[in-house]
């Protein structure tokens, strides 16, 4: 089994996504410069948080037209797990990996704090490990975080249960309140319609271990990981289903 | 033959806009009351194409490929030279 982490011009949490995956889940993982491309085949990839090409144009707009987002889409379309984190959401949502786009956040500045997150769905190769309506806590940072997409496509993503995780109090109510960046119906992790990629604001790899104050993230990288095992590395699904 | 492309990218009518908002309040804040305030995106490109439907429809692909996202803008374009 192998991962590899895809460090983009100013991707900022590419290391902090290789040391949770190789150090604390223990999988083989390598950490790909953009310009190399895919090279050999992963059972995961992880598109990681920053500021790839400073934000400019839209966040994630440039990342999302590079080459080796190309070689992501045809990993995608055989089957093989990919995760996009904050930034690494943007740059799949530029690029068409699930509907819908992740824009300035309604109140227009940077939130960086920990949030609650209700978990939607444990159907899905990356949320297994949870429990349905489980409240976790994450760190989010970021400015254009705020999930759009037209209501034909929020009402498709509840429908075909591809809603991962909402923004919620510690209660796990979803209420305006407790929705940090006026996302629609505090919708902060997709699915596409496969399954096998998930795109989300907040930072799984920040709350992997407990002296962080939270180990909950851990469990998307632990799904990932049984999801893998459990079909055996290497044989991919075949969808071509698209997102 | 160059031409001079003039590309505005704006959100869609009803997208709601942060950015606008808040100038609006700071606006109000200073004593200047705006009924409606949005904000738009200028790019000026000069390329060079064999006519100007040539480059307008160039222009044209640049927002497709890059300059919008069609989940939230709207554009327009414009062509002189």
């Amino acid at each position: 089994m192998r991962f590899a982490v895809i460090q983009f011009g100013g991707s900022n949490c590419d290391r902090d996504t290789v040391y949770v995956l190789r150090d604390v889940c223990g999988v083989d993982t390598d950490l790909v410069w953009y310009k190399e491309g895919l090279k050999r085949p992963y059972d995961a990839v992880i598109l990681p948080g920053g500021f790839s090409y400073g934000d400019y144009l839209r966040a994630g707009a440039i990342a999302a037209r590079t080459p080796i987002m190309a070689d992501v889409v045809r990993h995608d379309r055989e089957g093989g797990l990919v995760l996009g984190i904050c930034n690494g959401a943007q740059i799949g949502s530029e690029s068409g990996l699930v509907p819908g786009t992740f824009t300035l956040n309604a109140y227009p500045k940077f939130v960086s704090r920990p949030v609650y997150l209700r978990v939607e769905n444990t159907a899905s190769p990356f949320t297994s490990l949870y429990r349905q309506g489980e409240v976790v806590r994450m760190p989010i940072a970021h400015k254009e975080g705020r999930y759009v997409a037209p209501p034909d496509v929020i009402e498709r993503l509840f429908r075909e249960n591809r809603v991962a995780f909402r923004f919620c109090d510690e209660h796990g109510r979803v209420t305006p309140e407790s929705n940090p960046n006026g996302s629609m119906e505090g919708i902060t992790g997709v699915l596409n319609s496969a399954g096998n990629v998930l795109l989300m604001m907040p930072h799984p790899e920040r709350a992997s271990e407990k002296v962080l104050g939270s180990e909950s993230g851990r469990q998307i990288f632990n799904s990932m990981i049984a999801h893998i095992e459990c079909r055996g590395s290497g044989n991919k699904i075949s969808n071509g289903a698209e997102s | 033959m160059k031409y001079d492309a003039t590309i505005t990218i704006a959100l869609k009518e009803g997208m709601l806009d942060p950015e606008a908002r808040a100038i609006q309040h700071a606006l109000a804040a200073l004593g200047f009351e705006t009924e409606k305030l949005t904000t738009a995106r200028l790019f000026r490109i000069t390329l060079d194409a064999p006519d100007r439907d040539a480059a307008y429809a160039e222009a044209e692909r640049m927002c497709e490929r890059l300059l919008a996202n069609p989940v939230i803008h709207r554009y327009t374009v414009e062509v002189t030279g």
